[in-house]
């Protein structure tokens, strides 16, 4: 492999490298094009992890440094350990996490790539042969923004770090933004002897991983899922700008091609819910709202024996599962319920809102493992339609997803929101643990209406208690 | 301003292929249905796992004689990014395994 080709000086390892380079950079590409189709999924998941494997492989084996140098056979076994305890460990943790804290996991996973991306830069700088000091210090700056941002957001989700919502950080962030900026500007008009350069990275590190934790602090618990989004095109791009420096056309690609994919999902997320993106990150939302005059009507409550009547003889029922599901851990016994109905001769549905769960798709991930048949999950779109002649709207632990007031109260600060129209049915059972407020922190119309029955109580005993009564009827 | 110029002029490659790629990016995204959202995320996140490339360059041709900071620093990006690819990765699978039954 260490043949000359022809008079330009690159071995044959040279050209096999740069082949599998471009190899890999399709096999991403095409594995997240795959991945964007329900049916092709899994493959695209499995080609992206090939072109990674190929990238990696053909890296220990042919990378020459400068002076074309290869890998020593010592580097490789230190390499080749490493990473043997890195897949173990994430493996065994991607195994073992309980699907309803799959958005703290990938939260998490982001918060490690943007570590490896600030390493990177960080040590490249201090490496003279290194010319791209824009595109090391912008590696260094976004990439320890996503891990910090990503750790705080992890804790969110796990509930260990609460929201923040003091209006002084707003002015904090612009302030750290501004001084990043002309530290970065600094360092780079070479305004400093390079040891004094060496002493302004770790400022600059240091005021980057404080950003990103006042920057996710103030944003609601209920929004990580954007914030993830974004963060995660903030570790694409992280890592090209690595693949910037070593001139490396697989990470360049594979980091901006996440950059944009990723960027392109926060929209579409922030679009679900009907809001912008800024309107996410400065955080207007929630709180004060205060909605029209509305009549309120008298809230009813049902009973567990007659929600099983009610549910028992009607023909068609549409459950609609919410984050409170979730958080209760019910979605087995919400199977079981819509199995035992169908057993009776009822005709069951799921209405899953775009962004219902902790995440945009992750209801579907969370019915998925209770088993709930996938053509039993319905879209918004496709289920409002049959609503008014449905007999039964079941909401479990559902809000804002199903409030009225998004389609008819301008003043209200969901409105405009596209909703399941719950309100529509003959007959709605609202499963809530109490009167509480949805995120949004707005009333919600739909438990006064007159068709409306709530039955209070944790989802998941509220769920067995019902399925218990059906039982016995 | 020249510097700016020149920065283009000697990058030119690699920008071409970043503009692109943003192009290709919101293409391939633009039509997903919100069911695979949380899937996509965690592949997405694995692939930026990439700069374990970056990892294995730097421990790839640091000194191994002694204990030192480049060392040190890219066996932990090393790590962290074999954490990002394969716990992202697998957990992808995991998710999306568990469609792939439901329809059978």
């Amino acid at each position: 492999m260490n043949a000359l080709i022809g008079d330009l000086g690159v071995t044959s390892g040279d050209v096999i490298l740069e082949l599998s380079y471009l190899l890999a950079a399709v096999f991403f590409v095409v594995g997240l094009k795959l991945l964007s189709h329900p049916d092709t999924a899994r493959k695209g998941n499995l080609w992206a992890a090939g072109g990674m494997l190929l990238a990696i492989i053909t890296t220990i084996l042919f990378h020459k440094d400068s002076s074309g140098q290869g890998i020593k056979l010592v580097n490789i076994l230190i390499i080749l350990a490493v990473i043997a305890i890195g897949s173990v460990l994430g493996a065994v943790v991607a195994r073992k996490v309980k699907m309803t804290a799959m958005p703290q996991l990938v939260s998490f996973l982001n918060a490690t790539g943007g570590a490896a991306s600030a390493l990177v830069a960080l040590i490249e700088f201090s490496n003279p042969a290194n010319k791209s000091t824009l595109v090391t210090l912008l590696g260094l700056v976004i990439g320890s923004i996503a891990f910090s941002g990503s750790m705080i957001a992890y804790g969110k989700l796990d509930g260990k770090v609460g929201d923040i919502f003091a209006g002084f950080i707003k002015y904090l962030n612009l302030f750290m933004l501004l001084v990043v900026t002309v530290l970065v500007a600094y360092i780079i008009a070479g305004g400093a002897a390079f040891e004094t350069q060496k002493i302004l990275v770790y400022v600059l590190l240091a005021i980057s991983l404080v950003y990103g934790v006042t920057f996710v602090m103030p944003i609601g618990g209920a929004d990580m899922p954007v914030v993830i989004s974004l963060l995660n095109s903030f570790t694409g791009i992280a890592a090209a700008m690595a693949g910037f420096i070593y001139r490396n056309q697989a990470m360049i690609l594979g980091g901006i091609f996440v950059g944009s994919a990723g960027t392109i999902l926060t929209l579409l997320m922030c679009r679900a819910m009907n809001r912008s993106l800024l309107n996410v990150i400065i955080g207007s939302f929630g709180g004060g709202g205060t909605a029209i005059d509305r009549k309120k009507g008298v809230i009813k409550e049902i009973s567990a024996s007659d929600a099983a009547v009610l549910l028992s003889y009607s023909q068609k029922v549409v459950i609609v599962p919410g984050y409170g599901l979730a958080v209760a851990q019910a979605q087995h016994v919400c199977n079981d319920l819509a199995k035992l109905l169908e057993e009776k001769g009822v005709e069951v549905k799921f209405a899953i809102h775009p962004v219902a769960g902790r995440m945009p798709g992750h209801m579907n991930v969370l019915l998925a493992e209770a088993e709930v048949p996938y053509e039993k999950l319905f879209e918004m779109d496709d289920i409002n339609p049959e609503m008014p002649n449905t007999d039964v709207v079941v909401v479990i632990g559902a809000n804002d997803v199903v409030n009225p007031a998004a389609l008819d109260d301008p003043s209200s600060p969901i409105y405009g929101m596209p909703i399941i129209r719950a309100h529509e049915a003959k007959n709605v059972i609202v499963m809530k643990r109490g009167m509480g407020k949805g995120y949004a922190a707005i009333e919600n119309y739909l438990f006064f209406a007159d068709n409306t029955r709530m039955f209070f109580g944790s989802a998941k005993d509220s769920l067995q208690k019902l399925v218990a009564e059906i039982k016995s009827l | 301003m020249e510097s700016i110029l020149e920065f283009f002029y000697n990058n030119k490659e690699a920008i071409f292929i970043i503009v692109l790629t943003i192009f290709l990016g919101f293409e391939v995204i633009s039509n997903v249905p919100s069911v695979l959202h949380t899937p996509l995320m965690s592949g997405a996140n694995a692939i930026s796992g990439v700069i374990i490339i970056g990892g294995i360059i730097l421990v790839g041709h640091a000194e191994t004689d002694t204990i030192n900071l480049n060392l040190v620093l890219g066996i932990f990006a090393i790590l962290f990014g074999t954490l990002n690819v394969t716990g992202g990765f697998v957990v992808t699978d995991r998710m999306l395994e568990m469609f792939r039954k439901k329809k059978n």
